[in-house]
């Protein structure tokens, strides 16, 4: 489904990516874990399409076509979905508002008759109870005096009403409590199926208790250093990223 | 004849206008009206034409726009057409009392006064100062003669016409009066109305303005609203500006409010080449409260320009003034607010707000707070922002599927919405969301396959 080769990926001259490669097949979930600062979350934004970022070198295929020639919108339209790491405000546009013309954006791009109002409705509710958000957030603008726990929920909420075929959560976790949490799990199980996948982007252990993954990589100053199964979450979570630092110095 | 007017001056021009055809003029028009001219022209004379660089008219060339060969008419014209035939209002459904004025006089559709449910009067100022000398007596060039603008000398001087709107004391007017202001001619032509509103003690009006222009032709305007809110009084006038890119617009508004009264007072401007606003509110008794309110959308050439000057004459007053504008192309404009601050104005609370999206390096906005304080127990704010689409929104939109023109439509309305919901009738709030969509779309509908090329 997609396929990273040797990546590299700068902004403004400096070079935080150096050559990351990953291979993420139908049906799994990717954990990619690393400190502060390693590149994980310009991994992220360089496969929206975030245009801050310059890509050097290397390729990234999605479904089979270059995923770096087409823009942001047009990779959401072919089921690339990003959780945001930090969500963002926009006053005046309508949750309600933004998720019909984008679920509709997306139908047109597929062929589509537009979702009826009353379809719409039905799956909004839906939804909201999978991801158990206050139903009068998104009568609200998005993102809009939410809590930071809110705007993770909302971000999940936004995947679930989207289905993408890829999502990739950055740091979906940070500053949750366990009960959100857990719910933010849930919503990412539940569009667990042979046919989609998950890339984890995390700094901590703790989420891997709730969606468990296949593969985690470990990326440290712009590469994958150690990939495994999900016994490699919990060595780092016991040795700590001294540990990757040690094995760095090591090589 | 261009070579010998160039080298007189505006106000010399006008001035021997007004010798030749002061017979004329005031034969079309009424008593009242004619008491003020000889007056208004001697301050003409004083004052003169605004000059740019001018304290008030810092950006706006004014002697521009009266440098074309505008025809100006004085006689009894009739333009004869049906309306509905020619003039398809984008303010659709609403369901309003309609004024109409064409070239700065009012329209006679068999009635020159209607008389509304509950008392209302609403139509010609000439005839309503002949049928109603009193009221009008009692406020004509009330609140507009003290300006110390020759534009508005100049306007009291050549107005022959305009609405009158009157609401009496404690009476709710149900549907809001619309009056459609239209400029048509087979010639370029400059006009000059005269309204005036007066709203009594109690009493609540909805009023609607919109401005078209319905040939192609150079328009220039140059007209004054008085509007009168008497004590708990509560009016709710908006302006729709929406005449071609040829046309030239200059208003003067003069509101004056009595305690405890409620002006919201809300300017959209769609298109226009050249658009001046002068705003003036006087809270001249406590608890006043005051809205002016403000929303330009302009590209290509436009020039948008709105002057704003917030009297507080009394102690417990509020006014909020909210002005935002998305300037495209090579666009320009200017927003001047206006506090002033009365010494025995003590609790004051006056607020202020400027917020512009440049879409481009070439469109230009100046934006100037003015707070002139002298009491000591207040509170003003004031702020000016000017910046460009959010990237970080937009591309938060756009990783959701929204493509990137739709996005950028979907953070422009966003901006332009908050001065909408300042306009607290509901019906004409939605009305002016669609107005708003449609013109930032570029559908905004061409009036009448005019050949200006607005849209």
């Amino acid at each position: 489904m997609l396929v990273i080769k040797d990546l590299k990926v700068s902004i403004e001259g400096q070079e935080i990516l150096k050559g990351v490669s990953l291979e993420v097949k139908a049906g799994e979930v990717h954990a990619i874990m690393g400190p502060n600062g390693s590149g994980k979350s310009t991994l992220a934004s360089v496969l929206a399409g975030r245009d801050l970022y310059v890509v050097d070198s290397g390729s990234v295929f999605y479904m089979g076509e270059d995923l770096l020639e087409k823009s942001p919108e047009e990779r959401a339209k072919e089921g690339l979905f990003l959780g945001f790491q930090y969500p963002i405000e926009i006053p005046g546009v309508s949750m309600v508002n933004f998720m019909k013309t984008a679920i509709n954006e997306m139908r047109k791009h597929r062929g589509e008759d537009p979702l009826s109002a009353s379809d719409f409705l039905k799956k909004l509710r839906e939804k909201k109870d999978l991801v158990e958000i206050d139903s009068s957030l998104t009568k609200r603008s998005v993102n809009e005096g939410f809590s930071g726990g809110e705007k993770k929920k909302n971000e999940i909420f936004q995947m679930a009403m989207l289905e993408p075929k890829l999502a990739i959560l950055d740091e979906t976790d940070s500053g949750l409590d366990i009960d959100a949490l857990k719910v933010v799990a849930r919503g990412v199980n539940n569009l667990r199926s042979a046919e989609n996948a998950t890339i984890v982007i995390t700094h901590y252990q703790r989420l891997l208790d709730y969606i468990i993954p296949d593969y985690v990589h470990i990326l440290y100053k712009g590469r994958i250093v150690r990939s495994g199964g999900k016994e490699l979450a919990l060595l780092l979570e016991e040795k700590g990223y001294e540990w990757v630092r040690q094995e760095e110095v090591n090589l | 004849m261009s070579t010998i007017t160039e080298n007189i001056s505006l106000r010399d021009q006008f001035l021997s206008l007004y010798r030749d055809r002061a017979g004329e003029i005031s034969a079309n028009s009424a008593p009242l009206l004619n008491e003020h001219r000889d007056q208004a022209i001697a301050r003409l004379e004083h004052l003169g034409f605004p000059v740019k660089g001018s304290e008030e008219y810092r950006y706006a060339d004014i002697e521009s726009v009266f440098k074309n060969d505008l025809q100006k008419n004085f006689g009894d014209i009739r333009v004869t057409f049906n309306i509905r035939e020619i003039f398809h209002c984008d303010v659709p459904d609403l369901d309003t009392n309609l004024l109409l004025l064409v070239n700065g006089r009012y329209y006679n559709d068999g009635e020159l006064i209607k008389k509304l449910p509950g008392g209302i009067i609403a139509g010609s100022l000439a005839q309503a100062s002949k049928d109603y000398p009193e009221i009008v007596g009692k406020h004509y060039d009330r609140y507009a003669g003290a300006s110390n603008d020759g534009l508005v000398a100049l306007n009291t001087a050549f107005a022959q016409d305009g609405i009158f709107i009157y609401v009496p004391e404690g009476v709710k007017s149900e549907k809001p009066i619309q009056v459609v202001n239209i400029m048509i001619s087979d010639n370029d032509l400059m006009a000059q109305h005269r309204n005036l509103f007066v709203a009594e003690n109690g009493a609540e009006a909805r009023i609607v303005i919109c401005d078209h222009s319905l040939s192609a032709h150079r328009f220039l305007t140059n007209s004054v609203n008085e509007v009168f809110t008497g004590e708990g009084a509560q009016i709710n006038l908006t302006r729709i500006q929406n005449e071609h890119n040829g046309s030239s617009q200059i208003t003067h508004s003069y509101s004056h409010q009595e305690a405890g009264s409620n002006l919201t007072a809300s300017i959209i401007s769609l298109h226009g080449g050249f658009i001046r606003n002068n705003i003036f509110v006087t809270l001249n008794g406590e608890h006043a409260e005051n809205h002016s309110l403000g929303l330009y959308l302009s590209d290509k050439g436009q020039y948008i320009d709105n002057y704003v000057h917030i009297d507080h004459a009394s102690p417990n007053c509020f006014s909020n003034q909210l002005f935002k504008g998305v300037l495209d192309d090579y666009a320009s404009g200017s927003f001047n607010g206006r506090i002033l601050v009365r010494r025995d104005a003590q609790k004051t609370n006056a607020y202020q707000s400027n917020n512009n999206i440049l879409l481009t390096d070439d469109a230009k906005m100046y934006s100037r707070p003015q707070l002139e304080i002298y009491a000591d127990d207040v509170k003003c704010s004031h702020g000016s922002t000017m910046g460009r689409l959010d990237d970080n929104a937009l591309f938060y939109l756009r990783s959701r599927g929204v493509d990137k023109r739709e996005a950028r439509l979907m953070l422009m309305f966003a901006f332009a919405h908050e001065v909408i919901q300042n306009i607290r009738v509901k019906a004409l709030q939605e009305r002016i969301d669609d107005l708003v969509n449609k013109r930032l779309r570029g559908e905004l509908s061409r009036c009448n396959n005019c050949a200006m090329k607005c849209g």
